[in-house]
């Protein structure tokens, strides 16, 4: 029982990490088409400079309140990055895909290559509070609170998502697009101000899930993003291409199986069971969990 | 002294893939009523309407109201208050009935609700319900109610009544009917009874090409033309 309980727990922990990168990259590819192979960078350059940040907030004397603060820096780093690279490089090639698909991977090898360059290859040690790195008991299973976080992190960005698709303009806006693009500017609607910020939400919220990686696993290191980024497309095909919900859900279908077949089958059976479970889904539900509706 | 037209169209040409589907079209749309766009099936009405709305490449000119418009991103000729009934009704099937009305306000006016309301109470009444749960008879009254949530100067409207049960194409004519007193259409239609009844001027489309600019009941009086040009023999009766 104890064994499960911290599977399963830190099974939901790396869920809420795959949802992170997910939600972004679902949202992208349902409502533009893009297939964004830099979008793990967006995380590792969000997870670097809440790092960096972190280092130069002596002033904020609390770690808690430190590392908020730097999180809140590396999420609008990568929002900012996320917009720039939306902008710059994804707007001249709306529809043609494999231009897209070049450019994206492209930036990816460059952009990690330039954190390379500027931090080392090396891991760094991440700033995490003591009381993140100290455990709780649940039924016997010593859980990090970093895991307890990192899921609260998901949930909370999971409900604000949702809020603001269902509740707001340009989420209605989003949504509609994911269905049907091309009637959206039927309607008088500039689709191209939904498209950036869509970038700036997946920036905002692959940038958060660097921090909470770095939470986990106490340092950080270039490579990171592309790592989780590969996990993250099997989630957002296993979801549906744009919806949320499906996203949510795919997530902690395949950060659970992971860890479940690692300790009870044998470790690194977690990857292969993934992988099946994409192509069961693939042949029995194409559209994913979630079909093609944003939220 | 000669009026200027709403839209004036010249040289209208569209290439989709490998198929040349307008050759350089030219027509005029006058303000007021209704204006039927006719051929035979794949003859290009729809990629006409398409291609007012920059929805497909295109090449040519588009005036309206004495603007050129085919500079502009679809949505910002929408913004010139034109809107858009497509052929497949194209409603959010995802969002509610509320919820695709509210995404059509385009903020240039107060949304006409009543109107709409007024025109089809049944998209109050469900106005929760998620579109693509609905007839396609109920789909259709919401395009067109999208349309009328503005105060448009033209409504590209595209066969309305394809596909609905004889009822619903008496319904539907109505309203036509009454937005035609509203505001100038551009209407692609198959039914000549639904054409006869609230168009006042029919272009003829043919490969490509407007072969015929006229009154309606000039055409569809003359059974060899409406023969000629549409393959059909005319209708003379009501819209079913």
């Amino acid at each position: 029982m104890t064994v499960f309980v911290l599977l399963t727990i830190t099974g939901l922990g790396l869920a809420a990490l795959y949802f992170l990168v997910a939600s972004g990259l679902s949202l992208i590819f349902g409502l533009m088409d893009v297939l964004n192979f830099a979008h793990g960078v967006f995380l590792t350059i969000g997870a670097y400079a809440t790092w960096w940040s972190a280092q130069r907030l002596d002033l904020i004397g609390e770690p808690t309140l430190r590392l908020v603060v730097a999180i809140a820096i590396g999420m609008a780093v990568g929002a900012a990055v996320a917009v720039a690279v939306e902008v710059a490089f994804i707007r001249p090639l709306y529809g043609q895909h494999v231009g897209q698909i070049l450019v994206t991977v492209g930036l990816a090898l460059a952009l990690t290559a330039l954190l390379r360059a500027i931090f080392t290859p090396d891991a760094r040690a991440f700033p995490v509070p003591d009381w993140m790195g100290d455990t709780t008991s649940v039924f016997g299973a010593s859980i990090p609170n970093s895991r307890f976080v990192g899921i609260a992190a998901a949930v909370a960005v999971y409900v604000g998502l949702m809020a603001f698709l269902k509740r707001t303009r340009y989420g209605l806006i989003i949504r509609a697009g994911v269905e049907n693009r091309a009637m959206v500017t039927a309607l008088g609607i500039n689709v191209t101000r939904a498209f950036t910020l869509v970038f700036a939400i997946g920036g905002l919220a692959a940038a958060l899930g660097g921090a909470i990686a770095g939470t986990y696993a106490t340092s950080i290191n270039p490579e990171q993003g592309g790592h989780l980024l590969i996990f993250a497309f099997i989630v957002v095909i296993i979801g549906g291409l744009g919806s949320l919900r499906g996203a949510a859900i795919a997530s902690v279908l395949v950060g659970l199986l992971q860890q479940y077949a690692n300790f009870y089958a044998l470790v690194g059976a977690g990857d292969l069971i993934v992988v099946l479970l994409l192509a069961v889904v693939l042949l029995l539900r194409p559209q994913g969990i979630g079909g093609r509706a944003a939220a | 002294m000669a009026t200027t037209p709403l839209l004036a169209v010249e040289d209208l040409d569209v290439h989709i893939g490998e198929s040349h589907i307008l050759h350089g079209i030219g027509f005029e749309v006058a303000e007021g009523g209704v204006t039927a766009l006719l051929g035979r099936n794949g003859v290009g009405k729809t990629t006409t309407l398409k291609g007012l709305l920059g929805l497909v490449e295109r090449s040519g000119s588009v005036r309206f109201d004495g603007r050129e418009l085919t500079g502009l991103p679809t949505h910002e000729i929408v913004q010139q208050r034109i809107a858009y009934v497509p052929e497949d009704r194209e409603v959010f099937s995802e969002l509610t009935v509320a919820e695709n009305l509210r995404l059509a306000e385009r903020g240039d006016g107060e949304p006409r609700y009543d109107l709409v309301h007024d025109l089809f109470p049944r998209l109050q009444e469900r106005s929760r319900q998620r579109a693509g749960t609905m007839s396609g008879g109920e789909q259709q009254m919401l395009s067109l109610g999208r349309a009328l949530l503005n105060d448009n100067r033209l409504l590209l409207i595209d066969e309305p009544t394809k596909g609905l049960a004889p009822n619903l194409v008496t319904e539907v004519a109505d309203v036509l009917e009454r937005m035609s007193e509203l505001t100038t259409s551009l209407l692609v239609e198959q039914n000549l009874g639904v054409v006869r009844r609230i168009a006042h001027h029919a272009l003829v489309l043919d490969h490509g090409e407007v072969v015929y600019s006229g009154g309606v009941d000039e055409l569809l009086d003359d059974p060899a033309r409406t023969r000629d040009l549409l393959g059909v023999g005319s209708t003379s009766g009501g819209s079913h």
